[in-house]
């Protein structure tokens, strides 16, 4: 990025906090990249739950349920095989899941707490920690 | 099933599966020759400039992933134990979420090369990542013996060569081969060898999945029935879970075990994570992680039937008394399929696969120790990136050369197995790690400390004395040990699991709990604040280097 001058929005000299606006710091204790921080582990906390709890059932399943996965559907076809590719689905769908939430909602939002940092570091003169950029 | 198939020196014609083989090498030789840089640069050596795209990435972690246990090892354990090594392949697919939803673009956000670089980010620089490293080369190792083992059946099988001293001439070749790889085209080379490897893989598997199919007219539940004829009394209990692992509540404690290592594994082994070093965003990372679940999950589905197909068609009785065992039930079928031809290409393919998968093992511990052990730990960091490139070579070589001997030791293991183990190792050693420092601020240098040496120390000590190294019963037969030490009057063996998962994985996250909230230290607030909006939202992450 070449941007000259800061974006539309001038930050504060200093944050709440009294961190230098752009720092790592600063970001880190914004509101924003706290809702950020929520709105992720609001999706992958539960999504893998979901799908470990799923794979520990099938497991335990296949261990200790034996005749229920020996059940017949359709001809040598059982119960175990059938559980067992649903997890083939299953995987690929959270795949699909993720990969569509993540660059809908969550890259946007993510590419703009970034750029406050990275236009703190063209101008590493107006904090005392250099927007921490190494 | 024909009769001649018991005998190595009949299966196909040694010279064609040479002469395919050499092609391959060929090819790909002049693939990393072109593509290399001169003066590589840390950057260009271990993460390849980061210029790959997230689907050129993708298709090699497939490369990496399908490694010579994924294709000869599972379709092998399908075809012996049915539903039970269909297992496998679930644990090793699910996994990838853990990579996905919680480890990748995180890693690609913070860390430069290495797993360490993460690891390391926020805490005490030094020792951490001098645990990482070690348990970087540990697992790694593991992995790489599980590949080298896998070569040796495959020569046996393949080249007709039945002395000892003759195939370890084989491995040693294999070996030299991986090295130049490695040394000429550093992580850009091999990354080209994993796409061009994985591409043929996966067609070569599906090539073999529509023969299979077609002799049963694409019925599922026929081909089934068929691989259980073929059985005979044992047959019907393909179908269902317990095969291989339901005889004892011993054996079932020792799948579960299995299961979380697999499962939890994945997302801590080194030589995947360095992959996603290789794009130039997060978010191409996340692209690599789906590519590289869609191919590794199609051709599980392959494997299946494979490995039902090679029950079916050739037998389980000709394969477990085959050269190699369960590892040559896929080359086995695809002589009864296609024969000597096909065979060729499929051996070449295998011997690809497991060079492949070596050059980019190599290529990690030698990173993990140049930029790691060399740089960090016994320099300080003074090192320049050309003076680290410089040591990561040398140790290439001294890695190549323990992957020879090792393969030649290790000849004749399954090597889903074996790699089992290393799943196991990564999950306790690596994992916690990497999830805490990642999501828990608190999160400490002794918790980090704790948790990999502990995870290590208790993995590498429940294997030694597991029924893995010693005292399984003899085989009536043989009268040897199916143990790594196969005189079963050397026992000494009081852990009753082979895969020591369900143990030492929470043992390790327990100590990563207890080690960080019984030290007061913790990562200054300037670090910590760093290392998290980093992770999230990728600023100040390294860059790709300049465009071709």
């Amino acid at each position: 990025m070449t941007t000259s001058r800061r974006g539309p929005d001038p930050l504060p000299a200093t944050s709440e906090a009294g961190h230098p606006p752009g720092s790592y710091l600063e970001v880190a204790d914004s509101p924003e990249f706290e809702a950020l921080r929520r709105t992720f582990r609001r999706f992958v906390f539960p999504m893998s739950a979901l799908f470990l709890a799923w794979y520990l059932l099938y497991v335990l399943l296949s261990n200790y349920a034996k005749d229920f996965m020996s059940t017949e559907v359709f001809g040598n076809v059982h119960l175990g095989l059938i559980i067992g590719l649903l997890q083939f689905v299953s995987t690929f769908a959270i795949t699909t899941v993720y990969a569509r939430w993540a660059d809908r909602r969550f890259d946007p939002a993510a590419a703009e707490l970034a750029r406050r940092v990275h236009l703190e570091a063209i101008h590493p003169a107006d904090g005392p920690l250099g927007g921490g950029l190494r | 099933m024909r009769p001649t198939l018991l005998a190595a020196e009949d299966l196909g014609e040694p010279a064609v599966n040479i002469l395919i083989f050499a092609g391959f090498v060929v090819v790909t030789l002049v693939i990393v020759l072109r593509v290399s840089r001169r003066r590589a640069g840390a950057s260009e050596f271990y993460a390849g400039g980061r210029n790959f795209t997230g689907p050129q990435n993708g298709v090699a972690l497939a490369g990496d992933y399908l490694s010579a246990a994924s294709f000869l090892g599972i379709a092998g354990a399908v075809a012996l134990y049915g539903y039970d090594g269909f297992l496998y392949s679930i644990g090793f697919l699910v996994a990838w979420l853990v990579a996905l939803l919680l480890v990748a673009e995180l890693l690609r956000n913070t860390g430069r090369f290495t797993m360490a670089d993460v690891l390391s980010f926020r805490l005490a620089q030094r020792p951490v990542r001098a645990a990482a490293g070690l348990s970087t080369l540990i697992v790694t190792l593991f992995y790489l013996l599980a590949q080298m083992a896998g070569a040796g059946g495959l020569v046996a099988l393949l080249l007709g060569v039945d002395t000892k001293a003759g195939q370890g001439l084989v491995i040693a070749i294999v070996g030299v081969l991986m090295l130049a790889y490695v040394l000429v085209g550093g992580m850009r080379g091999t990354t080209w060898v994993q796409i061009i490897k994985a591409g043929l893989l996966i067609v070569g598997a599906a090539v073999m999945v529509v023969w299979v199919l077609s002799k049963y007219s694409f019925n599922i539940s026929d081909l089934l029935g068929a691989s259980v004829d073929k059985a005979g009394a044992k047959g019907s209990k393909l179908l269902d879970p317990g095969a291989q692992y339901g005889k004892s509540s011993l054996t079932k404690l020792d799948f579960l075990s299995l299961g979380l290592a697999l499962v939890l594994g994945t997302a801590g082994l080194p030589h995947v994570l360095m992959r996603f070093y290789t794009v130039p965003s997060a978010k191409e990372a996340r692209r690599s992680v789906v590519w590289a679940i869609w191919l590794i999950g199609i051709f599980y589905l392959f494997t299946l039937v494979l490995g039902f197909g090679a029950g079916a068609l050739v037998g389980p009785k000709a394969i477990a008394s085959a050269p190699g065992k369960a590892n040559s039930a896929a080359p086995l079928l695809a002589y009864e399929l296609g024969g000597t031809v096909l065979l060729g290409v499929i051996a070449a393919v295998a011997f690809a696969t497991i060079l492949a998968v070596v050059a980019g093992l190599t290529i990690t511990a030698s990173a993990s120790f140049a930029h790691d052990v060399y740089n960090n730990v016994i320099k300080h960091g003074q090192v320049t990136g050309e003076g680290e490139v410089r040591v990561a070579r040398v140790t290439a070589v001294v890695i190549g050369v323990i992957a020879i001997f090792g393969g030649i030791l290790a000849n004749g293991q399954n090597v889903a197995f074996l790699v089992a183990l290393a799943f196991a190792i990564a999950a306790s050693a690596n994992l916690p790690t990497i999830l805490f420092s990642l999501f828990w601020r608190r999160f400490n240098t002794r918790g980090a400390l704790w948790s990999i040496y502990g995870g290590l120390t208790s993995c590498l000590v429940l294997i030694i004395f597991s029924p893995v190294v010693s005292g399984k019963p003899a085989d009536p037969v043989t009268g040897k040990s199916a143990s790594m030490i196969t005189d079963p009057s050397v026992d000494f063996h009081w852990f009753g699991l082979d895969n020591p998962g369900i143990v030492t994985i929470p043992l390790s996250f327990l100590l990563a709990i207890v080690g960080t909230l019984s030290s007061r230290g913790s990562s200054t607030p300037e670090k910590a604040a760093e290392m998290e909006v980093r992770s999230l939202t990728g600023a100040g992450a390294e860059q790709a280097s300049a465009a071709h």
